[in-house]
């Protein structure tokens, strides 16, 4: 008997009669999806790698202009220590010296979902870009944190943790200087916290983030 | 018999056994992305290709599973297929990735793949089972498009918003605001909005269906049903 009539519907049928036959068709089932998983995963994940890098740099040239740096932004890192937390943060150079930094911070959003937001700040503290990158808010009514939805991220351009003071660093209804949205109050509060908490956290790693011997920036200073 | 056949799948997947207004399956992803009419025909899409391709796998693999383990295979098979369309669109078709990202994942938990595989694909060629998933597909999108349109021009004033962003800057000419400065409607973007539209388009249906049938009662004098024309 060769293999193909092994194979044949008949002799499946025959063989469908027998206890262990479910048994063997999971196995094969699971281990021919398992596969093709694998197989597709050996071959997209390169390409998927790629294109996240991508994703990254087109992000981080939006909050740091191209005109501070000559270095590429995703392949200039330190890793920083914030608490528990590692911190990626990506500087930009000009003529080898760090002119502003880029980094990740993490914002508790409506329904205790993680929103991920990317900041820029310049050597004086000073707020470059702000975007969030990803989120799981509301649509319609969280998503206007959002660039391409309304222009509210850009009201951080410019602001330092002095500017404004400390306790108007919150949304309008909390007495800050910031707008909420009709209907949300929660997600512009909470990504206001955080890109404030990115700006303490420049502040009290100033000198490593900028690669410079803390004797020097006091000096500076 | 076999052109009755196909015109019946076609009939049934687009209108008569429509998944979400006569079946009323897959209300889960309805309801969370039919804020917008792009989002609607998105998720249609995607789904669609899912269900094509699932419906096929399980038809050509009918005569090698047995009915006691059916259902753990088909939730493999189909789970399987999500993730590699999921990885192949990241990968390759980047752009309509960001905007459909959200959405692929979800259609695991639809349970109109699984339906087709059972009720369908496990019974039927190959051939018709690919046009099943397809009309079925095809019907899905009609539903969501319909009810994300619905909820889109109440709750934020504006039709396909977004939709250069899923098909290309030329179809730019799409995106519609219907009133500016619209203060916006939130129930309709939020689930209860998807309900109630779900509902008044289900009561549309009916009375559409109804005046349908009372027309072809009435013409149902003419001899052998050449009702092609209602």
């Amino acid at each position: 008997m060769s293999v193909m009539s092994l194979l044949s519907p008949e002799n499946w049928q025959r063989w469908r009669e027998r206890p262990y036959y479910h048994t063997v068709l999971l196995g094969a089932v699971a281990l021919l999806t398992g596969a093709l998983i694998s197989g597709s995963d050996y071959l997209t994940r390169s390409a998927i790698d790629q294109r996240r890098l991508e994703d990254l740099q087109v992000t981080l040239e939006q909050v740091i202009p191209a005109d501070l740096h000559d270095n590429t932004l995703t392949k200039d890192t330190v890793t920083l220590r914030d608490g528990e937390r590692e911190v990626i943060v990506y500087q930009a150079r000009r003529a080898g010296q760090v002119q502003a930094v880029c980094y990740q911070v993490t914002a508790s959003g409506y329904g205790s979902t993680t929103m991920f937001i990317i900041m820029g700040v310049d050597r004086d503290g000073k707020v470059l870009g702000v975007r969030v990158t990803s989120h799981a808010e509301t649509p319609g009514l969280g998503d206007k944190i959002e660039r391409k939805r309304s222009d509210w991220i850009l009201s951080f351009d410019g602001r330092s943790l002095g500017d404004p003071p400390p306790e108007r660093w919150g949304v309008k209804k909390d007495g800050g200087i910031f707008d909420q949205f009709t209907g949300a109050t929660i997600t512009p509060r909470a990504v206001v916290k955080a890109v404030k908490g990115g700006l303490e956290f420049f502040a009290a790693n100033r000198a490593q983030l900028l690669s410079e011997p803390s004797a020097i920036t006091q000096a500076v200073q | 018999m076999s052109n009755n056949l196909y015109r019946d799948i076609i009939g049934d997947g687009l209108w008569r056994n429509n998944v979400v207004f006569t079946q009323m399956l897959a209300l889960c992803p309805l309801m969370a992305v039919t804020t917008t009419a792009t989002n609607g025909l998105g998720m249609g899409f995607a789904t669609t290709g899912v269900l094509l391709l699932s419906n096929i796998t399980i038809s050509a693999l009918r005569a090698y599973i047995t009915p006691e383990v059916r259902i753990p295979v088909y939730v493999l098979l189909i789970a399987s297929l999500v993730t590699m369309a999921d990885m192949a669109i990241n990968a390759w078709l980047h752009e309509l990735y960001k905007v459909l990202g959200l959405f692929i994942p979800l259609i695991v938990v639809n349970c109109a793949v699984l339906g087709r595989a059972e009720a369908f694909a496990s019974r039927q060629p190959v051939a018709a089972s690919a046009l099943d998933g397809l009309m079925m597909g095809l019907g899905f999108t009609l539903a969501l498009v319909l009810i994300g349109g619905c909820r889109e021009i109440l709750g934020s004033a504006t039709l396909f918003a977004g939709a250069s962003l899923l098909l290309g800057q030329g179809f730019a000419f799409l995106e519609t605001t219907l009133i500016h400065d619209y203060k916006g409607f939130l129930l309709m973007l939020l689930p209860p909005g998807g309900f109630l539209v779900l509902g008044f388009l289900l009561a549309g249906k009916r009375i559409l269906d109804q005046a349908l049938a009372r027309k072809k009662s009435a013409t149902a004098v003419a001899p052998d049903g050449q009702m092609s024309a209602a």
